[in-house]
């Protein structure tokens, strides 16, 4: 479709010089040429799956909802019912037994450098911080995403994990575009991108800009550094932004593009999500006057450590906040972290997420998930239960990529990303024992030939072992 | 917090620990030593050690009697990896952190214990989450050795250090060769020349003795002296022209050649730790004690073997460095498996800070005992690998991590299983002495669990 637009605007073009040639009419604007939005498209093509239900298991369904001894039926890559145990299973289908198991959507991380900064750690593969300017909205994460990071497989078979957002680094105010893949082996980072999932835009506040740049005397060195610098940005991505805004109205020369601004613009129009790192409530209220500002909207906090604070501004302005359980102290941005900062988010009504930011952690979401909800109930935090919890994995993160109509709940007609765990996956021992993308099974715990191997790995000791 | 903690400092010179007796009566009681949970057991304290622990324990009449009826009971965690107390914050806060020296002229003469600060946040956090005691270690900086860790409390007292000097730490991995220059033969020859500058100045070092003070326990152990009253810094004590090490760094590794002092390795392929085994062997002396070892399922008989301990990462997992390589979380069960004695600690993850994650870690592990092919351990197994199994690494087993009669009173009664995340310390006790649980977190809770506005600002409610 792209390609398309593409020629015809060419041979209008062509066809207008044309004309100008032959027939001499008074000047009059070419008709605009569009630019091609998406020059690095997604391939992904999902794995052929096997019609599937699941009988007899506790359900999350991702959306607030349980259901006990559960029915869930996939194929043709969705989810085509849910229901009780009274719901009819068409002949034909593989019928898994989940009793003492549960069925929950495939854990969404909205916040992972894997294939940026895989393993190993590495300065030839460290690829996830431009940190040449604090400007680089030029910069896309995917460009730099090695599908051979082992760490992608270690997310899906110990972590559910069937979604995630590769960002940028935070060492700028504009750290560069993000990308949404879907968690299944390719050869190409093309080949893993969710299709149709929109970009994100990767933005910093706090102490890592103005450490990385105030360190080496450059702008900027302090937080009202951080403010003006952005602004200042800002205010070249509208002029930006309208220049290209009359040229798609009225023709005439096209205005020479700029890469860090065609991806601002795109903010600007709401084609891009902001993904903005800010740990400090003041700060993010900052944030949240500048997007004002100049006409933008902020999806999401990330790392928002304080956002417990101000839950109520989040609510108020639709911004999600991105969350850690437990994690405090690392650096001054973070001393105020508490461990019921997930629940009293949510509580306050706002979009409240588990992340990771970690290889590590990224395996273990679910209990970071678990650990939130318990301190939140113990601090008697009303309202909170495991279903209601799992919307901070899945169907939250879905919403904050822009991606909740095609996944990250089970409704049917959705993405059949799907995970059966072998216990409860709010208890610390729980693991998954069979993972599903868009219906295609590409985890079994019972099936050691059924998880990934990447290149890096093969021919090593360790290979296809568990992990 | 300040003012909580000095609160909790009064309280407890109110009470003195040594009069109390406490009897925690109707748990499900797990010792630390490997074994399971056993319903309805008491756990008996007298003058901050424990006097008994299980089913059938008679109650003293004068004692404090604290019903644990549906919950768990256990020794306190032991971290046994940590910079616990050395930071209260990692990046970008001047003074606040005391994990390495980069520009100091030190290495293995550093002692950790006076940069211990227990007020620290983390100090309280991890207390708070039944986190009471602690190994800390220094980092390295431009040498492969890092200095002496010591074993801490997390008690809301003054008195953080159970034990300076308990150990030397050095790093013979990938972080050893850089800090030895650039590569693993460098920080061996480093490490050799070391022991020869430490051998030379143990001639003029005093006798191996034990302590003639402290408990039975205490009396059988090693006594390292403070190296700063130590005869190996007189006129007489003579070096060679040719060292590197300054008289300090040497003569601090003199109780590491005598056998005095554990030392603690760092490493994590499994050909480095074949190397360790081989200075086992020629080192008869030195009493080594393996950290990380992520490759260590691929030598395991070996290290069985040896018989040296091993304080592992838990749930390394990923090839995040070249001597990481075939790292798998089954590490850990497949080297207990083949008879190695091996427990849990935080090796450069967040370890000054969320050492309360051993737990999670430990549950982890426990869980692998239901995916198909992996190795884990059984709950008992898991428990011990974050209490005793770290104490009886460097010689303090019965004294922490355990409920075995005589140790420390440290005992956290939890909301439920320990090794769940979900469940919660409901009272610590170190030493004997209940501990406060608020903290700098709690305080926060408290002060913004509730929003809208009201007749004073936020700063106002504490």
């Amino acid at each position: 479709m792209v390609l398309n637009r593409k020629l015809s605007a060419a041979a209008l073009a062509a066809f207008s010089l044309a004309s100008c040639a032959a027939f001499a009419p008074p000047k009059k604007n070419a008709p605009a040429i569009h630019i091609n939005e998406d020059p690095y498209p997604s391939t992904y093509v999902a794995y052929p799956g096997v019609p599937t239900a699941i009988r007899g298991a506790t359900v999350f369904d991702g959306e607030g909802g349980q259901i006990a001894n559960g029915t869930v039926i996939l194929a043709d890559g969705k989810v085509q019912a849910i229901g009780g145990p009274d719901l009819p299973v068409p002949a034909g289908v593989q019928v898994i037994d989940g009793t003492g198991k549960f069925v929950s959507p495939g854990v969404i991380d909205v916040h992972s450098h894997l294939g940026d900064y895989p393993s190993p750690g590495v300065e030839s593969l460290s690829d996830g911080n431009e940190a040449t300017s604090p400007v680089r909205p030029e910069v896309w994460a995917e460009h730099s995403v090695w599908p051979q990071d082992p760490g992608f497989s270690r997310a899906l078979v110990n972590g559910g994990v069937t979604t995630l957002q590769i960002l940028p680094g935070s060492a700028n105010l504009f750290g560069g575009r993000s990308v949404v893949l879907k968690n299944v082996p390719a050869r190409t980072v093309q080949g893993m991108k969710f299709p149709g999932a929109p970009y994100g835009l990767k933005m910093a506040c706090g102490e890592n800009p103005k450490r990385v740049y105030g360190s080496k005397g450059n702008m900027p060195q302090t937080r009202m550094g951080n403010i003006a610098l952005a602004r200042e940005t800002w205010i070249k991505a509208v002029a930006y932004k309208r220049k290209w805004d009359k040229y798609y109205a009225k023709g005439g020369d096209m205005p020479e593009r700029d890469l860090a601004m065609d991806t601002l613009k795109g903010v600007l129009e709401g084609k891009i999500l902001v993904h903005n790192h800010c740990y400090r409530a003041d700060e993010m209220a900052n944030m949240i006057d500048m997007s004002k500002e100049f006409g933008y909207h902020i999806t999401a906090f990330h790392h928002a450590v304080e956002a417990y604070k101000i839950a109520d501004l989040l609510r108020d302005n639709g911004i999600c906040a991105v969350m850690w359980a437990d994690w405090y102290g690392f650096k001054m941005e973070a001393y105020d972290g508490i461990k019921e900062n997930i629940p009293l988010v949510h509580n306050a009504g706002a979009c409240a997420i588990v992340h990771s930011d970690d290889p590590n952690y990224i395996q273990r979401l679910n209990q970071e998930a678990a650990k939130a909800l318990a301190d939140g109930q113990r601090a008697g935090i009303p309202n909170l239960s495991e279903a209601v919890a799992w919307q901070w994995l899945s169907y939250n993160p879905a919403k904050a990529l822009g991606i909740a109509e095609r996944t990250g709940s089970l409704k049917p007609g959705k993405m059949a990303d799907v995970v059966l765990w072998n216990a409860d996956p709010f208890s610390t021992y729980a693991r998954p024992e069979r993972v599903w993308i868009d219906g295609a099974l590409m985890y079994d715990a019972n099936d050691p030939k059924r998880r990934p191997v990447s290149d890096f790995e093969l021919g090593q000791p360790g290979e296809g072992d568990v992990k | 917090m300040i003012r909580a903690v000095v609160s909790a400092l009064l309280v407890a010179a109110a009470t003195p620990a040594a009069a109390q007796t406490i009897a925690i009566v109707n748990g499900l009681v797990a010792t630390g030593d490997g074994s399971g949970p056993v319903q309805g057991a008491t756990v008996l304290l007298r003058d901050g050690r424990v006097v008994a622990a299980g089913q059938g324990v008679r109650v003293p009449p004068d004692a404090q009697v604290i019903d644990a009826s549906g919950k768990w009971v256990t020794p306190g965690i032991v971290a046994g990896f940590s910079r616990l107390g050395l930071a209260d914050v990692d990046l970008g806060a001047n003074g606040a952190d005391d994990t390495s020296a980069r520009n100091g002229p030190f290495s293995a003469a550093i002692d950790v214990a006076p940069a211990i600060n227990p007020l620290y946040t983390p100090i309280a956090v991890n207390r708070a989450d039944g986190v009471t005691r602690a190994l800390v270690a220094p980092a390295t900086a431009k040498s492969i050795f890092a200095g002496q860790g010591a074993v801490i409390d997390t008690g809301a007292d003054m008195d953080a250090v159970t034990k300076a000097r308990a150990f030397q730490f050095v790093e013979l991995g990938e972080t050893g060769a850089n800090d030895a220059g650039g590569s693993r033969a460098s920080a061996h020859i480093l490490f050799r020349n070391a022991l020869r500058e430490a051998r030379e100045l143990s001639r003029y070092a005093q006798p191996v003795r034990s302590a003639r003070e402290g408990t039975p326990d205490e009396r059988s152990l090693p006594v390292v002296r403070n190296p700063n009253e130590s005869r190996v810094y007189g006129p007489e004590a003579r070096r060679s022209e040719d060292v590197l090490l300054t008289r300090f760094d040497a003569a601090a590794l003199v109780p590491v050649l005598q056998g005095r002092q554990y030392l603690l390795v760092h490493v994590e392929r499994a050909s480095d730790i074949l190397q360790v085994l081989d200075l086992a062997r020629e080192f008869s002396s030195l009493r080594i004690v393996l950290v990380g070892a992520s490759e260590g399922w691929l030598v395991a008989d070996r290290i069985a073997r040896s018989g040296i301990p091993v304080i592992a990462s838990a749930v390394n997992d990923l090839p995040a460095s070249f001597e990481q390589i075939a790292a798998t979380q089954s590490n850990v069960g497949r080297m207990l498996a083949a008879g190695v004695k091996v427990s849990i600690g935080m090796i450069d993850d967040n370890d000054t800070r969320q050492l309360f994650n051993e737990r999670q870690y430990a549950g982890n592990l426990v869980g692998l005992t239901k995916v198909p092919g992996a190795t884990g351990l059984s709950w008992g197994e898991a428990l011990a690998a974050i209490t005793s199994g770290p104490a009886k690494a460097i010689g303090m087993g019965g004294q922490i991590g355990s409920l075995t009669p005589g140790a420390h009173g440290d005992v956290v009664i939890w909301s439920g299983d320990p090794l769940d995340t979900r469940s919660a310390a409901e009272a610590v006790f170190i030493d004997g002495v209940r501990q406060p649980l608020e903290t700098h977190q709690t305080r926060l809770l408290e002060r913004y669990r509730y929003l809208p506005r009201r007749d004073l600002p936020e700063a106002y409610r504490y």
